[in-house]
């Protein structure tokens, strides 16, 4: 592949960020080559400049960002000083991108055969016959059923992975020399994820088309790349064939970030001592039923027939893939919505049907941390508030609740002097140790974590997840984990409970689960995990 | 959707109750006795008392509003105090300025507002789209009278462009019946022009930063077809919102601008039966202005399924 002429060539590339930011590029000297056929990742965590990159190749930044060095070759051309009428051009004929989320990069109001049909429209001089019978084959040939109902339906109608689809189709539709791919499949269910990855590098072979693929995920780049390129704060770290970077990687920083990566073989957590049982669920379910005058009543069953147990001391996961019923069952448990059916003990006490008013003391002992920390906090409020205010409701005087958040703050590992900051003044990783703090405030016997760890980066992931292990085992606490990703789960949790179609399909220890799956379902989850022959961290001799 | 416009019409039903409740009760209780505004200046009390008992004003409240309600039922929307013709001829004849004056300004308003507010939002932060900001918080504050002689000043005293007052109806003649309508017609959009010209930048700015503005983009497309095809569409639904609520000011509007301009419909009708507390009127036009705003909400939320295939009744 090396002797092939390079699609893409980028040389020095350096991007100002507006005065003002943390750091005065957003890229500085970065270069690479994508050659035709060859699949290149962007690897690194959020800000490392990886997106800004393929922005600036598709010349679609940001106005307040501007390329102050080097040069990109498309095929030998500078797009960098390419006129905007010439970028317009090479748009979807040379060059092509596709996006994180599929559920909002299509326009909601036209469909889809409208919105490839503008594509053709653009840039050829095809009749609307030819047009048609174009688009009905690449539909065909992103493997979408019934081309003809999809061409006519509209975004909503569709799944994630069929937008997905589309947007590949969009993009290919005109067999362009690069795809570039950002996070195309973060967005997406593990099996879902699986299907377009395979797609991708199907699609990519038949054509020769050379792919820049950004991604923060390492089990994508076992899967995909051919060469990977490791990007920190804009800068680039390393950059190698992917069998190289990954069991040799040279740089700290490289063999930090892939060490990070949680192992999907589970860690051994020994045996179940005869524990007391801190929360148990009995035939939970959960219907919802929109009501209408008119209409015959809808009906969805989130949940059903979920019978659960948590001990004092122990994690239990719950995985599964989205709309599987995992954060329904949650929030059952916590009553932040009523189950339909079933029951809820907390201890002895049985929660699901008791009134909101004898409910109130029991509040305090299942608290939650929620997946994304930079809206989980009332940005008007210091985090010391945030803290103190559970606890203040439940009695506690305002020096004593001032006094643990201090503590508590030492326990997650920041700075007790920082509670009259806001949360804008933190970053991921410390918000959600405050969300931790705050839940811990309560006392609570049951802490319940809603993917809290999957809005952040993995060095930061690493160490969250182990504050949470340790916070679990000093203060004997039980914890209810959901999480869609295998790996996470496969490392946190003494017991794991799969769900889907709002079912729980298999429950037992971690290790059991993750070791020899018996249901379908979690054979198929286990087999779509990205990079999951991939030992991440294991390391060969430099 | 056939079902949800029955609802919809089902619904007018009360709020039509309630309008007419509240309409009949301030009437009654707000000072001022129609029999002596028709008795005249020198009229005996004799004659005022003997006018009352005429008019059935000297019934019990409760009666005066049963025998009202009982009358519309059967379509007599009753007999006007002072104009001395039933009030179904009086709206008859007064209803066509208004309705003319209201389309205009309509068709006038959305014509300049929606592309100044895209223009605007396109170019966020110019001075195109200070001024366009600036003029919004102008026109939205100034009243509508003052814009009224201004125009009148300018175009017709000092330039003598078009006539300063006055109305001729479509069917005598066109043109001149268009040069009357033109100055109303600006003075009553000012306010509009300035509303909808913001809610569309705010509505277009928003939607730029949608993910699918991006892939508009990156597919090669135009700035022109990426903001009219793609950016408008999706902001039309808080558009059209707002141009249902401004329906209310247009009626508002309407009724100082018509005496503004000598122009001879409902507003103007409406000023007039207020001074001379003429109940029976002031009730109806009240009720028509009342069944017109709903109806036309109700066209606004079905035209929200032309735009977004999402929403569906």
């Amino acid at each position: 592949m090396a002797d092939k002429k390079p699609v893409l060539e980028v040389r020095n590339l350096t991007v100002a960020l507006p005065s003002g930011a943390d750091r005065a590029h957003a890229v500085e000297k970065v270069s690479f080559t994508v050659s035709p056929g060859e699949i290149v990742c962007l690897v690194g965590e959020s800000g490392s400049g990886k997106s800004v990159i393929a922005f600036t190749v598709m010349g679609l930044l940001a106005k307040a960002l501007k390329p102050t060095g080097g040069e990109i070759l498309l095929e030998g051309e500078n797009v960098l000083t390419a006129s905007e009428q010439r970028l317009r051009e090479l748009r979807c004929t040379r060059m092509s991108m596709i996006f994180q989320e599929p559920m909002t990069a299509l326009n909601p109001v036209m469909t889809c055969g409208e919105q490839i049909d503008e594509v053709l429209r653009t840039h050829t001089k095809l009749d609307p016959g030819a047009r048609r019978t174009k688009i009905l084959g690449i539909l065909k040939r992103v493997k979408l059923p019934e081309p003809e109902r999809i061409y006519a339906s509209y975004p909503h109608q569709l799944s994630g992975g069929q937008r997905q689809r589309i947007m590949i189709a969009m993009a290919l539709v005109l067999d362009p020399v690069l795809l570039i791919a950002d996070e195309p499949t973060t967005a997406l269910d593990v099996t879902t994820q699986a299907e377009i990855l395979k797609l991708i590098a199907e699609l990519q072979t038949s054509q020769g088309t050379g792919v820049l693929f950004i991604t923060h995920d390492f089990g994508v780049v076992a899967e995909i790349a051919h060469k990977v390129a490791v990007l920190r704060w804009g800068e680039l770290v390393e950059m190698g064939p992917t069998e190289q970077i990954l069991s040799r990687p040279q740089e700290g920083y490289t063999r930090m970030l892939i060490s990070s990566v949680p192992s999907i073989v589970p860690a051994h957590r020994g045996v179940r001592l005869d524990k007391a049982t801190v929360l148990r669920t009995e035939k939970l379910g959960k219907t919802y039923s929109g009501k209408s005058f008119f209409q015959k009543a809808r009906t969805v069953k989130a949940a059903v027939d979920v019978d659960l147990d948590i001990r004092k001391g122990e994690t239990l996961g719950i995985v599964g893939e989205s709309g599987s019923g995992k954060s329904t069952v949650a929030r059952c448990i916590a009553r932040l919505i009523d189950p339909t059916e079933g029951k809820v003990y907390l201890g002895d006490t049985e929660i699901a049907t008791i009134s909101a008013s004898r409910l109130r003391p029991h509040r305090r002992k299942v608290q939650i941390v929620f997946q994304d920390p930079y809206r989980s906090m009332n940005p008007r409020i210091t985090i010391g508030e945030s803290i103190i205010e559970g606890p203040m409701n439940f009695g506690l005087k305002r020096d004593e609740a001032l006094a643990r958040a201090r503590r508590l703050m030492e326990t997650v590992r920041l700075d007790p002097n920082s509670l009259d900051r806001y949360p804008h003044q933190f970053s991921g990783g410390q918000r959600q140790r405050i969300c931790i703090a705050r839940a811990l405030a309560m006392e609570p016997e049951l802490l319940i974590a809603d993917e809290a760890v999957s809005a952040l980066d993995v060095s930061v992931q690493k160490q969250v997840l182990e504050l949470l292990d340790e916070i679990r085992v000093r203060l004997n606490l039980a914890v209810l984990f959901i999480t869609h990703d295998l790996r996470v789960a496969a490392q946190i949790c003494d017991y794991v409970a799969v769900m889907s179609q709002g079912r729980v399909v298999e429950y037992g220890a971690a290790e059991q689960v993750f070791g020899s799956p018996k249901h379908d379902y979690t054979k198929a989850l286990f087999a779509a995990a990205p990079g999951r022959h991939w030992e991440f961290g294991k390391f060969a001799a430099a | 959707m056939l079902d949800f416009i029955a609802r919809r019409l089902v619904a007018i039903i009360p709020v039509l109750a309630v309008v007419a409740v509240l309409v009949f009760l301030m009437l009654r209780l707000t000072p001022g006795d129609p029999a002596a505004v028709i008795a005249g200046d020198n009229a005996t009390s004799d004659q005022i008392a003997d006018i009352r008992e005429k008019l059935g004003l000297n019934l019990p409240i409760w009666q005066q509003f049963g025998i009202w309600i009982g009358n519309m039922l059967q379509g007599n929307f009753g007999e006007s105090f002072f104009f001395k013709k039933t009030v179904a001829e009086l709206i008859a004849q007064r209803v066509e300025p208004t309705l003319a004056l209201a389309l205009c300004t309509l068709i006038f308003a959305v014509a300049i507002s929606v592309p100044i507010g895209v223009a605007a939002a396109y170019k966020q932060g110019s001075a195109f789209d200070r001024s366009v900001m600036a003029f919004s918080v102008l026109g939205f504050s100034m009243p509508t009278f003052v814009i009224g002689y201004c125009l009148i000043y300018v175009f017709a005293i000092e330039l003598g462009w078009l006539p300063v007052q006055g109305y001729v109806r479509i069917a005598v003649n066109f043109g001149q019946f268009f040069e009357r309508m033109i100055l109303p017609s600006i003075t009553l959009s000012v306010g509009f022009i300035a509303l909808i010209a913001r809610i569309t930048r705010a509505s277009v700015l928003e939607v730029l930063n949608e993910d699918y503005i991006r892939t508009a983009r990156a597919k090669g497309l135009s700035n022109r077809v990426v903001l009219m095809r793609h950016a408008l569409r999706n902001a039309a639904v808080p558009i059209m919102t707002v141009i249902g609520l401004g329906i209310a000011i247009l009626i508002g509007g309407a009724v100082v601008t018509e005496s503004v301009y000598g122009l001879p419909g409902l507003g103007r009708l409406t000023v007039e039966a207020v001074l001379s507390r003429d109940f029976p009127t002031i009730q109806t036009v009240i009720l028509l202005f009342s069944v017109v705003y709903v109806v036309i909400n109700l066209l606004i939320d079905i035209s929200y399924t032309l735009f977004d295939p999402r929403i569906r009744y």
